[in-house]
């Protein structure tokens, strides 16, 4: 019975977290489905959302939620910078020189960040109140958060789906010389979609330090859980990676229930490894 | 003596490591001894990581993993049940390639980045298991008893003895990576790298190859994990998996050239003896990680081969040395 009580508490804002969870990794798996890169800078540019919610909120007071237009702004220009000095020259090359030229961005940013603003915590201290919800309470800012992600999931499905620059990006992912030959300029779109999926990631950040405490170095535990999220929804299928997010968001909330807290990240990394042995392509993904 | 000239290219690693264990001898300086060894650290580290990576081609980015937990094997046994350095090296390092061959079996399965990411997630797994490991000491890790020391004619003794336990350990892992290369299993391996369907129809037995190349990178670094945490005196999951090292391993291999036995040597002294300078240095303290980034990306842009690799090509009269 206590376990079903603390089931009861724990679950709801599981759900709600993995709703942004969702958010935080689908820059990753867009990026990766596009052009087959695993971006390791992806962490650092989730704190550097994280920060710019700081520095718009505190310092310049600009409201959270209307900052993330500014955030995801910014974030989409940060790609396409990224995407043109580091990644452009070894998008053909080997994994190798991909992973480590994204893994050098990564150095760069936490190098700087950290001049900046040391590894000591900061906290955004806004608050939207409070609500019971049976045995429990949800925290505004983060159903708040939760509907957001919900929102900019639906406008990458639209935007991917719907329009024209968002057909290229899936023509491109699906065959870059093809598309090349159907007058589709696929430099452009690639850096597009690495501008899109910095935008995300920076986005999320900016969300997640709404409600949680964070450091220039944060970034890292959400890129890893970034990856779990990928492969469980589908690495290269961004509206699957909310349903990634949503599944480790419930056992996030599950497990607390039955075993001690630190056994999660066995469990989640185990489950990972596993998945990525029995189906790489994902729970939703299609059968390769 | 027809094989001598075979073995030419071992020659100038070993002299290096020669070099580096006569320096602080003959200085007689303790910090010159302990920077030495975290370069030793490095080179033995590096070049069994460039027996998978260089040799057969699959980037593995928690390579770490052996040294954590050979480290943690090797540690218990030799604090809680008593056994000497030498055994618990050994130990550390057959855990180490036994956790290789089962895990090997399984992920070697994947390719390219997916492969990648699995090394990433057993990493991750294998910190978060043992911190709730009770045996090892969960969360806080296991802290030598000091009285360990005394078998070794005590604490500065014993220091003294893990340098030059070190510099035999990096020699070992200079003269496997050179026999690999050199061997028809190593050539097997290569023909892995450029093309791995291509070298089964010409009858390398790919998944054997893989699994042996795998085991073979991770028995050095399940040993020098025993014999750092021992230097050290405690462990602790956080330092014993810590995901940025495996990062730092590649970033070696790549500086001075995948694929050759110098190569990884040139990396490690290269890599931290740049990090040494900038952490210490006024202008660059606080931004040395940001310095390191930019270098790292102008040589992955331009310079992929490595410094090695780069000298080979341009210069052909070398590469009967430069291996």
């Amino acid at each position: 019975m206590q376990q079903i009580n603390l089931l009861l508490t724990s679950l709801p804002d599981g759900i709600l977290l993995g709703f942004v969870y969702g958010v935080v990794a689908m820059g990753l798996t867009l990026i990766w489905g596009v052009m087959n890169v695993i971006n390791l800078s992806h962490g650092p540019i989730i704190a550097l959302g994280m920060f710019s919610t700081f520095i718009l909120f505190i310092r310049m007071d600009i409201n959270p939620y209307l900052g993330l237009i500014l955030v995801a702004v910014l974030g989409l220009l940060l790609g396409i910078l990224i995407y043109f000095i580091a990644v452009h020259r070894v998008i053909n090359a080997p994994h190798l020189s991909s992973l480590l030229a994204t893994f050098s961005v990564n150095m760069i940013i936490i190098g700087i960040g950290t001049a900046i603003f040391t590894t000591s915590p900061y906290n955004v201290d806004f608050n939207l109140g409070s609500f019971p919800l049976g045995k429990t309470t949800v925290l505004g800012t983060r159903l708040v958060a939760a509907l957001i992600a919900i929102f900019v999931t639906g406008g990458l499905y639209f935007f991917l789906y719907r329009t024209r620059p968002g057909k290229y990006i899936r023509a491109v992912a699906n065959n870059r010389s093809a598309a090349e030959l159907m007058g589709i300029p696929s430099t452009r779109i690639l850096a597009l979609s690495f501008g899109l999926g910095t935008m995300l990631a920076a986005v999320s950040g900016a969300l997640i330090a709404t409600f949680f405490p964070f450091n220039i170095l944060s970034g890292g535990n959400y890129e890893l859980k970034s990856f779990v999220i990928g492969v469980l929804g589908g690495l290269g299928n961004p509206v699957g990676a909310l349903f990634g997010g949503l599944i480790l968001g419930i056992l996030e909330g599950v497990i607390p229930a039955f075993l001690e807290t630190s056994w999660v990240p066995v469990i989640e990394f185990g489950l990972f490894v596993l998945i990525l042995l029995v189906r790489p392509s994902g729970l939703f993904g299609e059968k390769k | 003596m027809k094989n001598w000239r075979k073995h030419l290219g071992l020659l100038l690693p070993l002299l290096v490591i020669v070099g580096m264990v006569l320096w602080p001898t003959v200085t007689g300086s303790v910090s010159n001894r302990e920077s030495v060894f975290t370069i030793l650290k490095a080179i033995a580290l590096a070049s069994s990581l460039n027996i998978l990576l260089g040799y057969t081609g699959y980037v593995s980015f928690g390579h770490i993993v052996f040294f954590g937990f050979g480290g943690y094997v090797g540690l218990y046994l030799v604090n809680d049940l008593g056994w000497s350095i030498w055994t618990g090296m050994l130990m550390g390092g057959i855990a180490s390639a036994i956790l290789a061959f089962v895990l090997g079996k399984a992920i070697l399965r994947l390719r390219g980045a997916y492969f990648a990411l699995a090394t990433i997630g057993i990493n991750e797994a294998m910190k978060a298991f043992i911190n709730n490991f009770d045996l090892f000491g969960g969360p806080i890790g296991m802290t030598l008893n000091f009285s360990v020391y005394k078998a070794y004619g005590g604490a500065a003794q014993a220091l003294n003895m893990a340098f030059f336990i070190m510099a035999g350990l990096a020699a070992i892992a200079l003269v496997i990576s050179h026999l690999v290369r050199t061997s028809k299993f190593g050539l097997g391996l290569q023909a892995i790298r450029e093309d791995e369907d291509a070298a089964e129809v010409m009858g390398v037995i790919a998944p054997n190859a893989k699994t042996w190349a795998y085991v073979l990178s991770a028995l050095i670094p399940g040993m020098v994990g025993v014999l750092f945490f021992f230097k050290n005196g405690n462990v602790e999951p956080h330092v014993a998996f810590p995901l940025h090292a495996s990062i730092e391993l590649l970033v070696m291999v790549m500086l001075g050239g995948q694929g050759t036995v110098l190569g990884p040597i040139m990396g490690a002294f290269a890599y931290q003896g740049m990090r040494g300078y900038f952490v210490t240095s006024d202008f660059f303290k606080d931004i040395q990680l940001s310095v390191s980034g930019v270098l790292l990306l102008l040589i992955v842009l331009f310079i992929p081969a490595g410094a090695i690799g780069w000298l080979r090509h341009r210069v052909p009269a070398l590469r009967r040395v430069l291996q």
